[in-house]
């Protein structure tokens, strides 16, 4: 007797369900836009609808000192620290994943290992390193440190990727007598691309995101990333907070990223699984 | 694993393929090896050796050997009284760990819970679903600096949006500082950190279901089995592995969080978490080998904890067992 | 790699800047790099007031602006020069930080000994440690009452004297108004969130109650007395009544947004808001004036912390120099009463407070001499480099006290003894 009746409600519901999940996630993003199109006493009252179109707080941003400088480094390092985090992760998840030699398991542990280091662990001996290698305030103290936490990640996704692919192909090149640089440059990397730009996806987001070892390691302004030139972003006055040139930035650095994350979402849940989670 | 002799691109005579392939391995691993080497393994050992020594950030080469006394030392008063002093009986540290747990547990119950309903949501058929998942995705590429500074500004007490709303909702009869008060600051965190991150657990949790094939809930449907009975006899059994490796690197994501609490409640004893009073020691109070003493103990918990989640719970991280 | 870098996206501004490797190319006219915290409008304003200079020298001088709050400027500076970074050549300070800094910055004492003795002297000696004069005033500040004219007019009130003026004043005002319909009306605003600015707040409630100031000169603790018990229990008693829950969240700004949408009677905060509150989308445009912090009692003196800004000159800068001319240059009467007049920052020479000029642009800075002349330091000198970690105990016991985390007694006993053990054997 389940008419149609319940059935109906039942649908009611889900939708419902369905909506405030999409309201919860969307709503914070959605306000910072409103906010950020605000100036002077609006910002100091609360709207649910844009009430004002003023773009003025994107030209003090964008027109601005350094912002759109701080957008170029952080392109920079994170297109860097991903390329260079693909390189050596291709070929050591093809040894992790396709040869077997004593102590891979442990191996395999101690970079999934390395992937769990909070980066305040390794905060202290990474100033010390930065320093002696005179990398302060330029674009390598971050790409390498950054690698702290893309490798090992980038280096598991494309191991349990590579382990997936069938024996076979690799098998039909050995016969041939192909080495194993030919076997990884001409027989995986092409299998690969997908899982490729996934993980270097992840990555770019990891590095364009990460904050503690940016503010530990740029100085001047024209070497900051977005993140910390939005922590930085300052007022007209000493004790003066922005919030809509902040809200402005905000949106400008998120906007690439969540356009980024619609075009590549089923790869990127392809990848986050293949990270996590052994089917 | 040994290192081999320099030749080894694997033409060997005489070798078979299988000893071949495993040299050509040591030469594909070192690179990745020597980079980890450097950016991790050295750092964490000379920040263990920061721990023990009375390192200033000012005279990072001229610290000296102290011994565990950034951990626990004792001093004796003229008076015969003894003194404990050090991270290990250090209130505030305390105070952090507690901090840091409790956000933990509560947050990855949390969104675990929050998490796996969304995925059960995402795994029905219906129309916009490529929509909806896609909506979800954005709190989780918001950079973690931006959703603090955007929520900072919704949770601000006099002009935020959030208590306009509850207001108007009638859910609360005053503004409340979230931020700020400190009953309300880990609420705050928590909020802010569920948004961000069930949205991940959900693409992990969903990716568990969608494994799980379409014939079993006919096959139930037909006997006439409760869906709920079906989630948590079937459903559940079948996606718990994929939830438990999620599970724990959220935990572990958790336990170090640091740029959250940072921005959004700065100074809030209330939920100030073992990486920042680690930082605020090094660089603010000028203690550096004493945050390293503290960084290390978080390094060691967040050890221990993976070994007992990982003996205890039986599960299979590196996916080796099973094949 | 570096230069690779350089050559992909740079070739403008940052020679200097960029690599420790590359500032060592000598460059005929020096290039300063000067940091501070960051102050929108006074980063063109910083470059009309080190004009005249570049002019006169042929040097130039870049402003690397920092994020507003002084923690995190702080917390920067001591990395930057822990690692010993040349990149920086002049540092913009803070009035406490030059005890815990010392060591990195070069001593101005010869250079400035002409200079020096111009400024107010309790100012210059807050930056001598151990007889180095390791920064050079260039502005100061310090805070006032803010109140609202109107309403106090309005009302029949005076500008209160004590503390428990404030109150009674402010609740009457407050509760008539919001009765007659202005319901979002608080009466007194401050900062209350546990940060630095709660020690300063909290250090002119006790100070003007007679409770001394946290830890006296000589280096003794005093704040667990009975006095500094009671200005904590009476500003407790502001919270929720007089002053929004919400105040214990509230930094300068917070409390500026409130006042300037014109919902508090009293506010409690630095000069920067006397400009703002003028501003042509205030709405407390000319309703409002200032006056010295009320008191405890009868007998007691007005308190309002000294705040205020420094320029020291970084130990490893590669243009030592030209550096020191340009600390002189902006610690020196040209460039504060420029200063003065463009940004209402108070000056610290003192003969400034006399000048027509200013007084002209400004009429509010030789108003605040008075307020100036009552200010009290943090107790940073005596503390020397464990400051921040006892105004940071400072602030948590006040805040606890504040919410309501046990009684002020308790909290200050408690103070008392961590404060101790962070002293040891000596400062």
């Amino acid at each position: 007797m389940s008419g149609t009746l319940a059935h109906r409600l039942w649908t009611i519901l889900f939708y419902l369900f369905v909506a405030v999940i999409v309201i919860f996630a969307v709503f914070p993003f959605y306000y910072a836009i409103v906010t950020s199109f605000s100036t002077g006493t609006a910002l100091f009252e609360v709207h649910y609808w844009p009430v004002t179109f003023d773009t003025s707080n994107y030209e003090t941003v964008l027109g601005g000192r350094q912002f759109p400088r701080s957008i170029v480094n952080s392109v920079f390092i994170a297109a860097t620290t991903v390329i260079f985090a693909l390189f050596l992760a291709v070929t050591a998840s093809y040894a992790l994943s396709r040869v077997r030699f004593r102590g891979r398991g442990l191996l395999l542990m101690a970079i999934l290992a390395v992937s769990m280091f909070p980066q305040i662990a390794v905060l202290a001996g990474m100033i010390e390193m930065i320093k002696f290698l005179g990398l302060f305030n330029t674009p390598w103290a971050m790409i390498i440190s950054y690698t702290v936490f893309t490798l090992p990640f980038t280096v598991w996704v494309l191991t349990t990727f590579m382990r997936d692919l069938p024996v076979e192909i690799e098998e039909a090149a050995i016969v041939d007598g192909a080495t194993p640089w030919i076997i990884i440059t001409k027989v995986f990397l092409p299998l690969l691309w997908p899982a490729l730009v996934t993980t270097g996806l992840l990555a770019f987001i990891g590095a364009w995101n990460e904050f503690l070892f940016a503010l530990t390691f740029t100085l001047s302004e024209d070497q900051r990333t977005t993140p910390v030139a939005i922590a930085m972003l300052s007022g007209a006055s000493v004790q003066e907070i922005p919030w809509g040139p902040i809200m402005a930035a905000s949106v400008i650095v998120t906007v690439p990223l969540v356009v980024l994350v619609m075009i590549f979402q089923r790869k990127i849940v392809a990848g986050l699984t293949a990270g996590g989670v052994k089917g | 694993m040994t290192m081999t002799g320099p030749n080894g691109a694997g033409r060997d005579e005489g070798l078979s393929l299988q000893q071949q392939r495993a040299r050509s391995a040591v030469w594909f691993l070192a690179p990745m090896l020597v980079a980890l080497f450097l950016v991790a393994a050295w750092p964490l050992g000379r920040t263990i050796w920061f721990s023990l020594t009375d390192t200033t950030l000012d005279n990072i080469y001229g610290g000296k050997f102290v011994g565990f006394s950034n951990y626990l030392r004792v001093r004796t008063l003229d008076s015969g009284a003894m003194l404990w002093r050090g991270t290990l009986v250090d209130p505030a540290w305390w105070n952090a760990v507690w901090n840091t747990v409790k956000f933990a547990l509560i947050s990855v119950i949390l969104e675990t819970v929050l998490g796996l309903l969304v995925a059960l949501v995402l795994n029905a058929e219906f129309k916009g679903r490529g929509l909806v998942r896609a909506a979800i995705l954005i709190p989780w590429a918001i950079p973690t600096i931006v959703s603090a500074k955007m929520w900072s500004w919704m949770l601000n007490d006099q002009f935020g949006i959030i208590n306009n709303i509850m207001l108007n909702l009638g859910l609360i009869d005053h503004k409340i500082a979230w931020t700020a008060s400190n009953d309300t600051a880990m609420i705050a965190v928590l909020i802010v950190d569920v948004w961000k991150t069930t949205p991940f657990m959900a693409l992990l949790c969903l990716a568990g279901l969608q494994m799980v094939p379409r014939d079993i809930y006919e096959a139930a449907r037909i006997d006439g089995i409760h869906p709920i009975k079906v989630f948590f006899r079937v459903t559940l059994p079948l996606i718990r592995p994929a939830v438990a490796v999620a599970v724990i690197f959220r935990m572990l994501d958790a336990l170090r969080i640091f740029d959250l609490v940072y921005v959004l409640t700065p100074n809030s004893a209330a939920t100030k978490t073992m990486s920042v009073i680690s930082r605020e020691n090094m660089i603010d109070f000028n203690k550096f080998a004493y945050g390293a003493s503290q960084s290390t103990l978080l390094f060691a918990i967040l050890a221990i904890f993976v070994a007992l989640y990982i003996w205890l719970g039986k599960v299979d991280l590196t996916g080796e067992t099973n094949r | 790699m570096t230069f690779k870098f350089k050559s992909l996206i740079a070739g403008s501004v940052m020679a200097a800047a960029l690599s420790t490797a590359f500032s060592a190319v000598p460059a005929s006219a020096e290039e300063i790099t000067y940091v501070s915290g960051a102050v929108g409008k006074a980063v063109e304003n910083f470059a009309a007031l080190v004009k005249p200079w570049e002019e006169k020298t042929g040097n130039k001088v870049t402003l690397v602006p920092m994020p507003a709050s002084t923690s995190d400027q702080f917390g920067q500076y001591r990395l930057w020069l822990a690692a010993g970074n040349s990149d920086i050549d002049l540092y913009q300070t803070d009035v406490i930080w030059a005890p815990q800094l010392a060591d990195h910055f070069v001593d101005l004492s010869a250079a400035a000994k002409d200079l020096a003795p111009q400024h107010f002297p309790s100012i210059i000696q807050s930056q001598t440690v151990n007889g180095k004069l390791v920064a050079l005033p260039i502005f100061t500040d310090a805070p006032a009452l803010y109140y609202r004219k109107d309403l106090l007019e309005k009302y029949g009130k005076q500008p209160p004297k004590t503390w428990d003026e404030l109150a009674a004043t402010a609740k009457e005002i407050q509760d008539k108004e919001r009765e007659a319909g202005a319901k979002d009306l608080w009466g007194f605003v401050w900062q209350g969130n546990a940060y630095e600015g709660l020690t300063c707040d909290a250090l002119e409630w006790v100070k003007s109650f007679g409770g001394g100031q946290i830890v006296e000169p000589d280096g003794k603790i005093s704040i667990n007395n009975e006095k500094a018990a009671k200005a904590l229990e009476t500003a407790k008693s502001w919270v929720g009544t007089i002053s929004p829950e919400g105040v214990l969240s509230y930094q300068e700004e917070e409390a500026r947004g409130l006042w300037q949408s014109g919902n508090a009677v009293f506010m409690r905060n630095w000069p920067y808001a006397y400009t703002l509150g003028n501003g042509d989308d205030s709405k407390v445009k000319g309703k409002f004036d200032v006056t010295t912090l009320p008191v405890g009692g009868e007998g007691d003196t007005s308190a309002a912390t000294l705040g205020g800004w420094n320029v020291a000159v970084s130990k490893y800068s590669k243009h030592q120099e030209a550096a020191i001319s340009l600390a002189m240059y902006l610690a020196g009467p040209e460039a504060q009463k420029q200063r003065a007049i463009a940004e209402s920052n108070l000056p610290t020479i003192i003969s400034l407070y006399d000048d027509a000029d200013i007084a002209k642009a400004q009429p509010i800075i030789p108003q605040w001499k008075n307020v100036f002349l009552n200010a009290v330091p943090r107790p940073s000198a005596p503390t020397l480099g464990k400051y921040n970690e006892v105004s940071s105990k400072f602030w948590s016991a006040v805040h606890d006290t504040l919410s309501g985390n046990g009684s002020a007694a308790d909290n200050l006993a408690k103070l008392e003894a961590d404060l101790t053990d962070l002293k040891g054997d000596q400062w």
